[in-house]
C-alpha cells in the first residue's frame, strides 16, 4: 500500500465534505425522523406573562381521535424535576425552580402549559385547542432597571427580590490594578455613558425538533442540539434516569448560535411521556415557537465611566451592568454577563478596573447564550467607549486606540482583570484594514461630504477587538464556579485498512468540523484526506465530550484529536520497529512513513495498521490495535483579535442606512482551512450588523412577544447586506500545539460596534452622540431630528 | 381528495386531506425530507420548490393545488450521480454551513437564472430576498449563483447546457402560481 504523497493539508481551501448530503437533499435533520409507532406531540403555551393558573381542563381533548395522552405541569411535576443551571455564579445566587410544564404559575408568555401526545401532528394540534385553562393574571415585570428598584413588583413572589445575584471584580481587591474611584476622581477627562443591549433571538434556521424512542434497552433521544454529551449528562442528573440507560444523538443540525447550547422543557416533556407510553414520541416547534420559547440572548443595561488623562491614556474603567435572565435560569444564563467581566478591558491597558453586574428577573423568556455571549456586549460597550474618548479629546479614535492597546512586543500580557494573553499584533492587522479600507480617503470625503453640507454623510466606524475563545481551562471554570470542566475528548483509530476514524467530543452544526478535522489527521498521520472518517455527536460511539461552543471545537476539540493521533503514531512506531527489526528510538516518522533513521528502510502507518489486524507477530506486550484516546484541556484562552472598519451612508432626511463598505482583518492564529474561516467570519459578520440595524426582540406592556415571527423579527436578508472585505494577519497562539485561535464568533463580536460607531460617526457634527440600537430609520432620524427619543 | 402529480419525474396518485400543505405532502406522504420547513408565515423560503417550472414556497401551496403538475425538489436535481451545476457551485463556493436553507435557496436560485441568466451581485441578492440564511451572511450564495450563471452560459460546455436548456424549457412553459401569504 502507498501512502499518499504530500501536499500539505492544512492550509488548503478544502471544498466541505459534509456538503455532498447537504446539497442533495439527503440530510438527516431531525425532524425528518419517523419509527415504527411514533407518535407526535403539540404543547400549549400561556399566552400571558404572569399568573397563576387556576384551573386546566383536558378532558375534552382526552377524548378526541388518536390522542394517547393530556399531560399537565401536575401530572408530571415530581418526575421533571428543575431543568439545570449549570453557572451558580455566587454562593447566594437565588434561583428559583424551572419547571419544563409550568405546575401552579407561569413566568413568561410562551412557557409551556400542557402538552398532548397523538397519533398525527394534526391530531395533537386539535386537540390542543380543546384544553381549557383559567389563569388568574399577575402583574408582569418587564423593565430591568424598574425591576431591581424599591418596592419592585416581583417575577418570582416568594425570592422576594428580582435580583437573582450581584457578581463583583475590583482590580483594587484583586491586586491586579489600581482604585477606580480614585482613577475617576483623578482623571482629567471623565466620560460616562450608558448603552442598551437590545434582547436577541438567535433564530437558527432549523426549528429544535426531538424524537424519543424508548423502545431499546437504551432510550434513544434525537434532538436538534449542540450539546449532546452534556444533555445526556443533565437528562440523567434532572430526572434521576441512570446515565447509562441514555442515549442522546445529534444528528445533522440546522445551525445553533448559543440557541442550541440548552436542555430544553420539551426534551425533557418528550422524554418522560414517551417513556411512560413506551412509544417514540415526536416534537418539533414551530417557527412561532422557536421565537417565543427558545431562548434569547443579549439585553443588557451598560453603565461605563471612563477616566482617562488630556493625552488620551485611559486611568480607569468602571462598568456597572443590569442583564435581563428573562423568567428563570436556564443551562449557563447567570453566566454570560460575566464571561463580558473579562472582556470590558479587551486590548487595552487599563490600570483601574471595577465591574459590577446584577442579574434581574422579569416576567420574559429566559436569556442565555447567543453567539459570542457576554463578549459582545463588552466589545461593544467599550469600543463605542473609545470613539467617544476620542471625540471628548479632540483626538483621532484611531490614535486613541493604539495609544491604549497593549504593542505587540508587550505579549504575553496579563490583563487588569486576570487574563494573560498569550499573543497578539494589533497594530499588523490595524495597519492591514486601514489599506483595504482606504480610510484615508474615506476620510477626506467624509469632511467634503460635512463641508458641503450633503444630505446623505459618510460615517467611519471602528472596532479592534479581542475576544476569549475555548472555553475553557477547566481550572478557570472551576474557579468561575462553572459547573463542569472544559476538557475535549477525541479517538483516533486505524482500521485494518489503513482507513481512519475519528471520534471528536465537540459536536458541529454547521462548522465544517469533517472537512477540517480530516485535514489536521491527514496531516498527521500522512494519509489521504479521503481515508479519513471524523464520527460526532452520538453518545454511542463518541461516549465523552463537552461539545461546540464558545469558539471552542478547533482550540479544544481538535487538539484532542491531535493528542490522540500521537498516542497512535507512538503505538505504530514501536510495531514498525519491531516489523523492521530496529529499535523504537531509531525510526523516524515523516508523511506517514516510519524510516529507519539513515536508511532506506521504510515501511507505511496504513501498513502497519494491517499487521496490527493480523497480530501474526507484534512485540511481547502490544496489543493488537492501533486505537488511542486522548483528553486535552487546554492551558489557556486563546485571543483571537482584529480590526474592523465600516462606512456607512447615513441618509439625514430619512435616517435609512446603507454600509458601504466593511472591512475586516482578524488574527485568528493559524488557519486550517480559509474557506471555512471566511464562511465563518461572513456570518458573523451578518449576524453583528443584524444587532446593529436590524433585530430587536420586543414585548408589548402586556409582556407579549409582539416579534414573535419572522415577519416581526428582521433576520437580514442576502438584499439588506453588502459584500465584506475580509483579510488575515497571523500571530499563532501560542497555547495550543495548532496555533489556533478559534474564529466562530469573532465576526460577530467586532461588527456591532463598527456600524454603530459609523452611524453616529455620519450624524456626529448634527449633534448626536449615540443612537440606540437598532439603528433603525426611524430611530436615526430622530437623533438628528431631536425627536422623541 | 384525489390529486396526481409528478415529483421528481415519478408520478403519484394519492389522497390528500384538503389542508395539506404542499411541503407536508412532500416531506411526509412521500418522504421527501431534502425539502425542509423554516417557517409558519412564508418568510424564510427553506420549502422552496419548482412548481410547474416556477419557484414556490411550497408551504403556502395547498397539496391539491399541485393536482395535474409537475413538482421538482433539490433532490430531483442531480442527474446520472452528476450534481447540477448550481449545486456544484454551492459546494465550489462554500456557499452553505449548516445547509438547512440550501435546498430553498438552489431551488430560488435555478429561479433567478431562469428569469435573468446572468444577474449581477445586486440583482441576485433581490432575487433571493425571501429566502433567509443564518450561517452564511449570504456572500457565498451571491458568488455561488454568479458562478453557476457563467457555468450555464451558451458554451459552458455539453453537460451545463444540457442542464440549463432543461431549466429554461421548464420556465419558458411558466403559468403563474398562486403563493399564497407572500
Ligand atoms: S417554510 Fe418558511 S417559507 Fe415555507
Ligand atoms: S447554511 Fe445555515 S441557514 Fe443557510
Amino acid at each position: 500500500m502507498m501512502t499518499a504523497t504530500i501536499e500539505p493539508e492544512v492550509g488548503k481551501a478544502r471544498r466541505r465534505k459534509e456538503d455532498a448530503r447537504l446539497i442533495t437533499g439527503r440530510t438527516r435533520w431531525t425532524d425528518n425522523i419517523v419509527l415504527p409507532g411514533m407518535l407526535h406531540m403539540a404543547i400549549l403555551r400561556s399566552p400571558v406573562a404572569h399568573a397563576r393558573i387556576t384551573s386546566i381542563d383536558t378532558s375534552q381533548a382526552r377524548g378526541m381521535s388518536g390522542v394517547e395522552a393530556v399531560v399537565t405541569g401536575a401530572d408530571i411535576a415530581e418526575a421533571q424535576g428543575s431543568l439545570p443551571c449549570a453557572w451558580p455564579i455566587t454562593d447566594d445566587m437565588k434561583s428559583p425552580p424551572a419547571p419544563s410544564l409550568a405546575v401552579h404559575t407561569v413566568k413568561f408568555a410562551g412557557e409551556a402549559v400542557a402538552a398532548v401526545v397523538a397519533r398525527s401532528k394534526a391530531e395533537a394540534q386539535d386537540a390542543l385547542e380543546a384544553i381549557e385553562v383559567d389563569y388568574a393574571e399577575l402583574p408582569v415585570v418587564l423593565d430591568m432597571a424598574e425591576a431591581v428598584a424599591d418596592g419592585a413588583r416581583l417575577t418570582h413572589e416568594d425570592l422576594g427580590t428580582n435580583a437573582s445575584a450581584t457578581w463583583k471584580f475590583d482590580s483594587a481587591e484583586a491586586g491586579t490594578g489600581g482604585d477606580v474611584e480614585q482613577a475617576i476622581a483623578d482623571g482629567e477627562v471623565v466620560v460616562h455613558r450608558t448603552f442598551r443591549q437590545q434582547r436577541l433571538i438567535p433564530a437558527f434556521m432549523e426549528p429544535r425538533s426531538v424524537v424519543v424512542d424508548p423502545t431499546g434497552e437504551q432510550l434513544t433521544m434525537w434532538s436538534a442540539t449542540q450539546i449532546p454529551h452534556i444533555l445526556r449528562l443533565m437528562l440523567a442528573m434532572t430526572l434521576g434516569v441512570a446515565e447509562h440507560k441514555i442515549r442522546v444523538i445529534a444528528p445533522d443540525v440546522g445551525g445553533g448560535f448559543g440557541g442550541k447550547l440548552q436542555v430544553t422543557p420539551e426534551e425533557v416533556i418528550a422524554f418522560l411521556v414517551a417513556r411512560k407510553l413506551g412509544k417514540p414520541v415526536k416534537y418539533t416547534e414551530t417557527r412561532s415557537e422557536s421565537l417565543q420559547a427558545a431562548h434569547h440572548g443579549r439585553d443588557q443595561i451598560q453603565k461605563l465611566t471612563m477616566a482617562a488623562r488630556r493625552d488620551g491614556t485611559i486611568t480607569g474603567l468602571k462598568v456597572e451592568l443590569l442583564a435581563d435572565m428573562g423568567a428563570y435560569l436556564r443551562l449557563v444564563t447567570p453566566g454570560v454577563p460575566i464571561l463580558g467581566a473579562f472582556m470590558f478591558n479587551a486590548i487595552y491597558k487599563i490600570p483601574a478596573y471595577h465591574f459590577a453586574c446584577t442579574n434581574v428577573f422579569t416576567n420574559k423568556t429566559p436569556t442565555d447564550a447567543y453567539r459570542g455571549a457576554g463578549r459582545p456586549e463588552a466589545t461593544f460597550a467599550i469600543e463605542r467607549m473609545m470613539d467617544e474618548l476620542a471625540v471628548e479629546l479632540g483626538m483621532e479614535p484611531l490614535e486613541v486606540r493604539e495609544k491604549n492597546w497593549i504593542k505587540h512586543e508587550e505579549f504575553p500580557y496579563t490583563t487588569v482583570s486576570t487574563l494573560t494573553y498569550d499573543s497578539g499584533n494589533y497594530e499588523a492587522a490595524t495597519a492591514k484594514a486601514k489599506d483595504l479600507f482606504g480610510y484615508d480617503a474615506l476620510r477626506a470625503e467624509q469632511a467634503e461630504r460635512r463641508a458641503k453640507n450633503d444630505p446623505v454623510q459618510l460615517g467611519i466606524g471602528i472596532s479592534t477587538f479581542t475576544e476569549m475563545c475555548g472555553l475553557a481551562p477547566s481550572r478557570v471554570l472551576g474557579s468561575l464556579s462553572y459547573g463542569a470542566g472544559g476538557w475535549e475528548h477525541a479517538a483516533v483509530r486505524m482500521l485494518p485498512t489503513g482507513k481512519v476514524e475519528v471520534v471528536t467530543g465537540s459536536s458541529p452544526h454547521g462548522q465544517g468540523h469533517e472537512t477540517a478535522w480530516s485535514q489536521i489527521v491527514a496531516d498527521q498521520l500522512g494519509v489521504p484526506f479521503e481515508d479519513v472518517e471524523i464520527l460526532h455527536g452520538d453518545t454511542q460511539s463518541s461516549h465523552k465530550g463537552m461539545d461546540t461552543y464558545g469558539s471552542r471545537s478547533l482550540t479544544v476539540g481538535a487538539m484532542a484529536v491531535l493528542k490522540a493521533g500521537h498516542k497512535v503514531i507512538d503505538k505504530a512506531r514501536t510495531i514498525a520497529a519491531h516489523m523492521m527489526e530496529c529499535a523504537p528510538d531509531d525510526v523516524e516518522f515523516e508523511a506517514g512513513k516510519f524510516t529507519v533513521r539513515g536508511t532506506d528502510s521504510s515501511v507505511g502507518i496504513q501498513d502497519v495498521a494491517l499487521a496490527v489486524f493480523a497480530a501474526h507477530d507484534l512485540p511481547d506486550g502490544v496489543e493488537p490495535s492501533l486505537d488511542s484516546e486522548a483528553t486535552f484541556d487546554p492551558e489557556n484562552f486563546s485571543f483571537p483579535h482584529g480590526t474592523h472598519l465600516c462606512a456607512t451612508e447615513v441618509d439625514t432626511e430619512t435616517g435609512q442606512v446603507r454600509i458601504r463598505s466593511y472591512v475586516c482583518v482578524d488574527d485568528i492564529g493559524a488557519v486550517i482551512n480559509p474557506l471555512i474561516v471566511e464562511g465563518q467570519v461572513h456570518g458573523g459578520l451578518a449576524q453583528g450588523i443584524a444587532q446593529a440595524l436590524f433585530e430587536e426582540a420586543v414585548h408589548d406592556e402586556s409582556g407579549t412577544l409582539t416579534t414573535g415571527t419572522l415577519v416581526d423579527y428582521l433576520v437580514p436578508s442576502a438584499a439588506d447586506l453588502p459584500s465584506f472585505t475580509t483579510g488575515l494577519t497571523e500571530t499563532r497562539a501560542t497555547s495550543n500545539e495548532l496555533g489556533v485561535k478559534g474564529v466562530g464568533e469573532a465576526g460577530t463580536i467586532a461588527s456591532t460596534p463598527a456600524v454603530v460607531n459609523a452611524v453616529v460617526d455620519a450624524v456626529r457634527h448634527l449633534g448626536v452622540a449615540d443612537i440606540e440600537m437598532p439603528c433603525t430609520p426611524m430611530r436615526v432620524w430622530q437623533a438628528i431630528h431631536g425627536g422623541a427619543r | 381528495m384525489r390529486i396526481s402529480v409528478t415529483v421528481d419525474g415519478t408520478k403519484y396518485d394519492d389522497d390528500v386531506e384538503p389542508r395539506t400543505l404542499l411541503v407536508h405532502y412532500l416531506r411526509e406522504q412521500l418522504g421527501k425530507t431534502g425539502t425542509v420547513v423554516g417557517c409558519d408565515t412564508s418568510n424564510c423560503g427553506a420549502c422552496t420548490v419548482h412548481l410547474d417550472g416556477h419557484s414556490v414556497k411550497s408551504c403556502s401551496v395547498l397539496a391539491v393545488q399541485a393536482d395535474g403538475c409537475e413538482v421538482n425538489t433539490i433532490e430531483g436535481l442531480e442527474r446520472d450521480g452528476q450534481l447540477h451545476p448550481m449545486q456544484q457551485a454551492f459546494h465550489d463556493n462554500h456557499a452553505l454551513q449548516c445547509g438547512f436553507c440550501t435546498p430553498g435557496m438552489i431551488m430560488q436560485s435555478l429561479d433567478l437564472l431562469a428569469d435573468n441568466p446572468n444577474p449581477n451581485e445586486h440583482e441576485v441578492r433581490e432575487g433571493l430576498e425571501g429566502n433567509l440564511c443564518r450561517c452564511t451572511g449570504y456572500q457565498n450564495i451571491v458568488r455561488a449563483v454568479q458562478d453557476a450563471a457563467g457555468k450555464m452560459s451558451p458554451g459552458a460546455g455539453p453537460e451545463v447546457e444540457r442542464v440549463a436548456n432543461e431549466v429554461a424549457g421548464r420556465h419558458s412553459a411558466r403559468t403563474p402560481v398562486s403563493s399564497g401569504g407572500e
